[in-house]
């Protein structure tokens, strides 16, 4: 736009003086009111440039503040009194809460299991939804049917889910140790050990969220330009070359988002664990007790919502670095595969406009490039 | 928390029909609206099925003109208990009367102030009088009024007694167990012996029939925390876990493997309050040879039971109050005991026929009326349960797991980390 070249003239223009320059009405006083109109209305046109963006994102961030925001830093109020469902606000007691809930090993304890289950059960995830949409990114007849057929154990209610595994994992008379007894293996104690009961959550989260993730990663596959792959294989890369030279590069900034909400999903988990027994507190001695499931406990269970806000935060903080983290791995790995130095954002946004546009024979030269 | 895991079994039956009730209840909102002519409407809450039918609380409406009850039922008691804590907190949204389940009957008892003041002379008698006793608090207010009780006999498995070469029929069964604790695990061992089956289910609801013996288990009446030092507690933990070493079916409560059990004859007795009997029926419906003996080893003993409170906070208490007192007397309760076999905690409802006579079909046609009457008569001591005694039973649950059902931890170590957990509650 021309707003800043006219910046000058317009800013020059002292607001009071047309108005009482309009007598005289000589050939000046009207270049200057022109100039004014002209002035002020590109004024408009630039704060509309400007801010109206902001003023059309501003619902999200307006709800935001009042449903996120509000009682983030209400529950952080929280943490540093002592607090009592009924009796509510109590003193004022600083850090002695975080303090508390840092020393209970049952705390450590939740820790180690709910990164435990999180990463027994994302990082398969993320790995099998990926072929699995690379799969069904190939030419497939009924390709709706197979792509909603990955989702439906997404509709599935996590309650029903964790009622129905955690009837296959019964320890006694549960569908698995059945068969492992029929091949001769021993029974497996799904809620009495701490590994297995782990891999039997994780099997829940998996079994719902793969296929959503899968539908994710799917879409993103499909706005690859195809030119990439008929040129790769005029060059004579197979079906796994691409798999791992143009798909996943591509897919960077949607598997940075994958990932990063599967981070913050699987170290809320709260669900599976909680219904994987009757009583529903994480096994007798914490198996499988989460963090989110200590601060139930602590919350609902005794009432004492200081520590539960405690350790909201402390898992909220956890979430952030982990993310944080997260961000920095996958930005890696996603581009690792390229030999070359990766693009800045600029430049490899307008590698890919011009992909777009461009012919056959331009996206080859690309392609030797990335070779 | 051992009585509320009934409340996931029946519970998850009610659910679809109560949530429908709960959504069209909370639609008609809190009960505070009085119609120009004086007409009030009043609500009450109850969770899992109190045995209050449609055609009961009709009853009432037609004896009293110008009153709509509404009723809304939410699924389990944990619902329940959300629901009045933070209700109750607010100061305002809870019904005009309100159930409250023995779980968290003490918790609530710390705020008793915020509850109606349900004295009357008049029905003062009206309930058995541990029961009454436990609703009245420090300053003499009764702010609850009982509805049931869980008096406790023992269930067993007659084919499995015939196995075992001990008697089949219910009142030789009751002779042979008549006695203490020792006396059971002492069959148990011969039963053991004879079979190599099992002998209870598990070790913690064994435990749950014997620490409800015990006047103060965990806490002293000043609220003092002595569970981790009473010799009581450690000496009923020692000997339920050396005797579940053999006697023990391993099962947690409530799992499905306990359920399963239940059906595949993994274990030969099992304690029985009234309740348990349809938890029984509904889990074994094939085996024909469940039957119930009129005993409970170390005296009576009861496990579970509700209350009805009054919200102060409410608009119309004083109606609220003779609503739940015609709910909770003796005619009403025994039509709750017809349709959900709540069993009364009323004491004129146990001369009634109605009770006496009933039997129950399942249970080789036992007169479980009559059984539970002796067993409610021969309850003896009601648990003090303050503030902290559910956590701290609860913990002490798990360490009878850990040895009983994981098998992960020895008898010694499972208590220290039960004696740090206590600790942790502070």
């Amino acid at each position: 736009m021309t707003a800043t070249a006219d910046r000058p003239r317009a800013t020059g223009t002292p607001p009071t003086a047309p108005p009482t320059k309009r007598a005289p009405s000589d050939t000046t006083g009207k270049t200057e009111r022109q100039i004014r109109r002209i002035a002020f209305s590109q004024t408009l046109s630039r704060w509309d440039f400007k801010y109206s963006p902001y003023l059309y994102i501003s619902p999200f961030f307006i709800l935001f503040a009042i449903v996120g925001l509000f009682p983030l830093l209400y529950t952080a109020w929280v943490s540093v009194h002592e607090w009592n469902l009924i009796g509510g606000q109590g003193d004022f007691v600083g850090g002695d809460n975080f303090a508390f809930v840092l020393q209970q090993p049952q705390f450590w304890i939740a820790l180690r299991n709910t990164f435990s289950i999180f990463l027994i059960s994302a990082v398969p995830q993320v790995a099998t939804a990926l072929l699995i949409a690379a799969v069904l990114d190939r030419n497939l007849r009924g390709k709706t049917f197979w792509r909603m057929g990955v989702l439906l154990p997404y509709i599935v209610a996590p309650v029903a889910v964790a009622l129905i595994f955690s009837n296959m994992f019964g320890d006694q008379y549960g569908l698995i140790n059945n068969l492992l007894g029929q091949l001769g293996i021993d029974p497996i104690g799904w809620h009495s050990e701490v590994l297995p009961s782990h891999l039997a959550i994780a099997t829940m989260v998996n079994f719902r969220w793969t296929g959503y993730t899968a539908l994710i990663l799917l879409a993103a596959m499909q706005a690859i330009p195809r030119d990439y792959y008929e040129a790769s294989m005029l060059d004579g890369a197979g079906v796994v070359r691409q798999f791992f030279s143009i798909t996943i590069p591509q897919l960077r900034p949607t598997l940075i988002f994958v990932i990063v909400t599967s981070t913050i999903g699987g170290l809320q988990i709260f669900d599976e664990p909680r219904l994987y027994d009757s009583a529903g507190q994480g096994g007798a001695s914490g198996q499988w007790m989460t963090i989110t499931i200590y601060l139930y406990n602590l919350g609902w269970g005794q009432l004492n919502f200081g520590r539960a806000a405690a350790v909201a935060w402390l898992l909220f903080l956890i979430i952030v670095l982990v993310g944080l983290l997260n961000l920095a791995i996958t930005r890696r790995i996603a581009s690792g595969d390229n030999p070359q130095k990766v693009l800045d954002r600029a430049s490899r946004r307008a590698a890919r406009s011009a992909a777009r546009t461009a012919r056959t024979a331009r996206t080859r030269r690309d392609q030797e490039v990335d070779a | 928390m051992t009585f509320s895991r009934r409340t996931t079994a029946t519970g998850a039956l009610a659910g679809a029909a109560a949530l429908a009730l709960v959504i069209t209840g909370c639609a008609s909102g809190g009960g505070e609206q009085t119609g120009a002519d004086g007409d009030i409407t009043l609500t009450v809450a109850t969770f899992n099925d109190f045995g209050y039918t449609d055609e009961l609380l009709a009853q009432y409406e037609a004896e009293n003109p110008g009153v709509t009850i509404v009723h809304n039922r939410a699924a389990t008691s944990n619902d329940a208990r959300d629901n009045f804590f933070t209700k109750l907190g607010a100061g305002s949204g809870l019904a005009d009367i309100e159930a409250v389940e023995v779980d968290w009957f003490a918790e609530m008892m710390q705020y008793s102030d915020l509850l109606a003041d349900l004295s009357d002379p008049e029905i003062a008698d009206r309930w058995v009088d541990w029961k009454t006793e436990a609703a009245t608090d420090a300053d003499g207010r009764l702010v609850a009024y009982g509805t049931d009780i869980g008096p406790e006999a023992v269930c067993y498995r007659a084919d499995l007694f015939a196995e075992a070469g001990l008697p089949t029929d219910r009142a030789e069964v009751a002779a042979l167990l008549e006695g203490d604790w020792d006396r059971y695990f002492e069959v148990g061992d011969q039963f053991v012996e004879a079979t190599g089956g099992a002998w209870f289910d598990s070790a913690g609801a064994t435990y749950q029939g014997m620490i409800n013996q015990v006047e103060f288990a965990y806490e002293e009446e000043e609220g003092t925390v002595i569970a981790t030092e009473n010799p009581e507690v450690k000496a009923i933990y020692e000997q339920v876990l050396e005797a579940s070493e053999t006697q023990s079916a391993h099962l947690a409560q409530w799992s499905d493997d306990f359920f399963a059990g239940m059906a595949n004859g993994d274990f030969a007795t099992m304690l029985c309050p009234g309740w348990m009997l349809g938890v029984i029926e509904g889990n074994a419906p094939e085996v024909t040879d469940w039957d119930i003996a009129d005993v409970f080893p170390g005296g009576g003993g009861n496990w579970g039971g509700s209350y009805l409170t009054v919200p102060a906070q409410g608009a119309n208490v004083e109606e609220a109050t003779k609503l739940a007192a015609w709910l909770t007397a003796p005619e009403q309760q025994l039509q709750a005991f017809d349709s959900a076999g709540t069993f009364p905690s009323q004491t004129a409802a146990y001369s009634e026929d109605a009770l006496l006579t009933a039997t129950n079909e399942y249970f080789n046609d036992a007169p479980v009326g009559e059984i539970l009457v002796n067993r409610s008569e021969a309850i003896g001591v009601a648990p003090f349960k303050s503030v902290k005694y559910f956590p701290i039973n609860d913990a002490l649950q798990k360490s009878l797991t850990r040895v009983d059902v994981d098998g992960t931890h020895t008898i010694e170590s499972s208590w220290e980390q039960f004696v740090a957990e206590v600790e942790a509650l502070g």
